[in-house]
């Protein structure tokens, strides 16, 4: 009995321990050893809404991973150029197991320290040739941004409906401004998906588009909108990182859909929202995943489900009533996949209606169309590669200028 | 108020001493200055620190100190830069010797390093880099001594003002730069300079950045026999001193400023191409990342004398890389160490003063 007892006891004991062992693991898949280390390359510093975005996640996920700050380095100011290179061989230098590089332009210097130290992870957002370089340690991020810029465009939309309700506008004279950086894939798709959510909303909008030629440029940028405001444009977005655009908005008391971030403290009577990228869950996925010894992801993209895009607070002082109600509706229908930003029945091209459209997904110098993009009805953005590919011009939005 | 104006008279009127030009000054007592300089500027340094941030100052130096030279690769990265801002001093000196104010350097660099990136990219892959690396070398020689030549053209023709035509200058090549970056970058449109593969500069002893450095060591010690040797670095002298004398003596001075922008230009084509072929390998608009400004304070400070220059940009970039460690170690902003790195070089200008003049105070005698 006595026996039969103890051996019982042992057993029961051995599972607990087992459970218990399996539990802990689970919870702490990934233990975080002293030594182990995060390299960070900022392209800006804070005064970026573009940077302040990476630095604030950067802050938050390392954090809630439970590094200690000696075991986190930030590098802030590092231009796109031999300079990122070399910044990316002192980070590994200096011990650490993860570098990531914020800059599109960052991406072949962070490729070439890839390929000098294979033995460290290097993470670069916004890139494009990660999946074709196949690099083992070298790896692409995005967000499905452009979901939530047509959230932000649906925002817009319903602002320009009020305006028209309230007789300050007809219909025909719904015409939005957007101040664009580069006029390249990722501000072409991020535009559009704008312009297509407001354009869900508000038939009758149309859209201007003034290009800079710089990333971040806070006088051209506030030239660009002064312009478009000039042009009769009655509400304006950006996708280019200063506080230009956001400030000759608020000067001229015109509503701005902001990126990157709120810019409510600044411009407190004419902010509507804004979309943004949180890189928290991005951080966390690959600090875990190196912990882990697992290989992370060439090619990372995810959306709302991730946590992976936001939109921020919407100001009720200027946003249309209902706005949020409506938001939160196309919200629920993108995620459920019942509703695609770019589906081909909400656009045309040249007066056409697209089924078939092949994109440069593979990089390369000429724009080289390779991949059948448009299926089931909608063109399949950020599915081929992380960051985005969309690059037709459709109808409805004027290109003032072009900067390539 | 009334106290305050007798103060000036007082002052103005010696009664509390004189500042007197010094004839000549020995060298150890100059360098003497120089360094307690220094010493002086780290101390208040020291006060801004505590003053503004929680930070040890003693540990900060410590910090700047490993930012430059903590590692191989620091170390290395410290040089190369080193080299590539003494090439430009180098450029920029022939031309202040002569008074004529080169303030182009950024523009005659971003000509050298256009052309030798155009030569990389229509010529990579057809010639063998051994053809390639001389004539991109050549090509970037002559592109930015023809860019250096138009100023100078103007200037004995029209005696059109050389400091505001340089300074234009450089933003029409900053301009055509961002063009043709444009152009050429990849994917098109992205702004993202293309990678350049051909014709990069061979490593030496597994040393990336050694050639570099070995081009401008034999730059500097050339410059110096020129200057100091040869006939033309005489004439150079003499104009810079008075073009009226120069005229007297037989010197044609118009061919001295054009031959001599000529050199300048060249040389700034040298650190052009060195930047694009032997560092970045691309070419973008801040390539030359305002060494052709920063430029200006190093041939000064070392008084146009090349060999003094190895001192005064080795201590400029030490300075920007053992700030940009304090940014990245305390994680300040880069306006913190911008500060000290001004307080540091003030003091270092300052001291010339000191070195020029000497302050004498009015001896105490009774019955004033």
């Amino acid at each position: 009995m006595k026996k039969t007892l103890s051996i019982l006891l042992v057993a029961v004991m051995l599972v607990a321990s087992l459970v218990c062992f399996t539990a802990c693991s689970d919870k702490k898949g990934a233990e975080v050893s002293a030594d182990f280390k995060v390299g960070f390359i900022f392209l800006h510093d804070e005064n970026s809404t573009y940077d302040k975005n990476f630095l604030v996640a950067a802050e938050q996920a390392t954090a809630e991973m439970g590094l200690k700050p000696e075991q986190v380095i930030f590098k802030t100011n590092i231009p796109e150029g031999n300079e990122c290179y070399e910044a990316a061989a002192d980070l590994a230098d200096q011990g650490c197991d993860i570098v990531f590089a914020n800059s599109f332009g960052h991406e072949p210097y962070m490729l070439k320290a890839a390929k000098e130290f294979p033995e460290v992870q290097f993470c670069h957002a916004t890139g494009t040739t990660a999946h074709t370089e196949k690099v083992a340690n070298f790896h692409n991020a995005f967000a499905s941004i452009y979901e939530g810029r047509y959230l932000a465009g649906i925002a817009a939309g319903m602002k320009l409906n009020e305006m028209i309700e309230a007789g300050k506008i007809t219909a025909e004279q719904a015409k939005m401004g957007y101040v664009g950086a580069f006029t390249y894939a990722e501000v072409m798709s991020g535009y559009t998906s704008f312009y297509l959510g407001a354009k869900s909303v508000c038939p009758t909008v149309t859209m201007e588009v003034q290009f800079t030629g710089s990333w971040y440029d806070e006088a051209l940028e506030k030239e660009a909108a002064t312009k478009l405001l000039s042009n009769n444009c009655v509400l304006i977005s950006q996708h280019a990182d200063s506080m230009g655009a956001p400030t000759a908005c608020e000067n001229a008391g015109v509503p701005n859909v902001s990126y990157n971030g709120s810019t409510l403290a600044a411009c407190p009577n004419t902010f509507i929202v804004s979309s943004r990228i949180d890189w928290t869950p991005y951080f966390k996925y690959m600090i875990e995943t190196d912990l882990k010894g697992e290989a992370i992801a060439a090619d990372w993209c995810e959306g709302f489900e991730a946590g992976s895009v936001k939109l921020t607070e919407i100001n009720d002082k200027v946003a249309a009533a209902g706005t949020k109600e409506a938001i939160e509706a196309a919200k629920a229908k993108l995620i459920s996949g019942e509703l695609h930003v770019f589906d081909v029945n909400t656009f045309t091209v040249k007066g056409e209606k697209l089924d078939s459209y092949k994109a440069d997904v593979d990089t390369d110098a000429d724009y080289t169309p390779d991949t059948e993009v448009i299926k089931d009805g909608y063109f399949h953005e950020s599915e081929f590669r992380s960051a985005p590919y969309f690059d037709l011009q459709i109808d409805g939005i004027t290109l003032l200028n072009s900067a390539f | 108020m009334r106290k305050l104006d007798n103060f000036f008279l007082k002052v103005a009127s010696g009664s509390y001493g004189h500042i007197i030009k010094r004839d000549d000054i020995i060298w150890w007592k100059a360098w003497g200055i120089r360094i307690l300089s220094v010493f002086f500027a780290l101390i208040v340094c020291g006060f801004v620190t505590v003053s503004l941030t929680d930070l040890n100052p003693i540990e900060m130096y410590v910090t700047m100190v490993e930012g430059a030279v903590g590692t191989p690769r620091l170390t290395w990265n410290l040089f190369q830069n080193t080299a590539i801002l003494l090439c430009v001093s180098l450029a920029l000196t022939p031309a202040f010797k002569m008074k004529f104010w080169n303030i182009g350097g950024e523009g005659q660099i971003l000509i050298g390093g256009l052309a030798t990136a155009s030569c990389m990219i229509f010529l990579g892959g057809k010639l063998p880099n051994g053809v390639l690396i001389p004539i991109m070398f050549l090509a970037s020689v002559v592109a930015a001594s023809i860019w250096a030549l138009v100023p100078a053209y103007f200037k004995t023709r029209f005696n059109a003002n050389e400091t505001l035509f340089t300074l234009m200058m450089n933003y029409v090549a900053i301009q055509l730069v961002a063009y043709f970056t444009l152009e050429w970058s990849v994917p098109k449109g992205s702004g993202t300079p293309r990678t350049l593969e051909f014709g990069q500069l061979p490593t030496l002893l597994g040393q990336k950045y050694l050639i570099n450095i070995l081009v401008v060591i034999v730059l500097t010690v050339l410059l110096y026999i020129y200057l100091k040797y040869s006939k033309q670095g005489y004439e150079i002298s003499v104009v810079g001193e008075s073009e009226k004398t120069a005229k007297y003596i037989g010197i044609n001075v118009k061919k001295v400023i054009l031959r001599t922008m000529a050199i300048s230009g060249a040389l700034c084509g040298v650190a052009g191409f060195l930047l694009v072929a032997g560092t970045d390998h691309s070419l973008k608009s801040d390539t030359s990342g305002g060494r052709g400004f920063t430029a200006i304070m190093v041939s000064w400070l070392a008084k146009f004398n090349p060999v003094f220059m190895i001192v005064t940009s080795l201590l400029i970039v030490f300075l920007q890389k053992g700030a940009s460690k304090i940014s990245e170690v305390y994680r300040l902003n880069s306006s913190f160490s911008d500060i000290i790195t001004g307080i540091i070089i003030f003091f270092i200008i300052g001291s010339e003063f000191f070195i020029n003049y000497r302050i004498k105070l009015a001896r105490k005698e009774k019955n004033v």
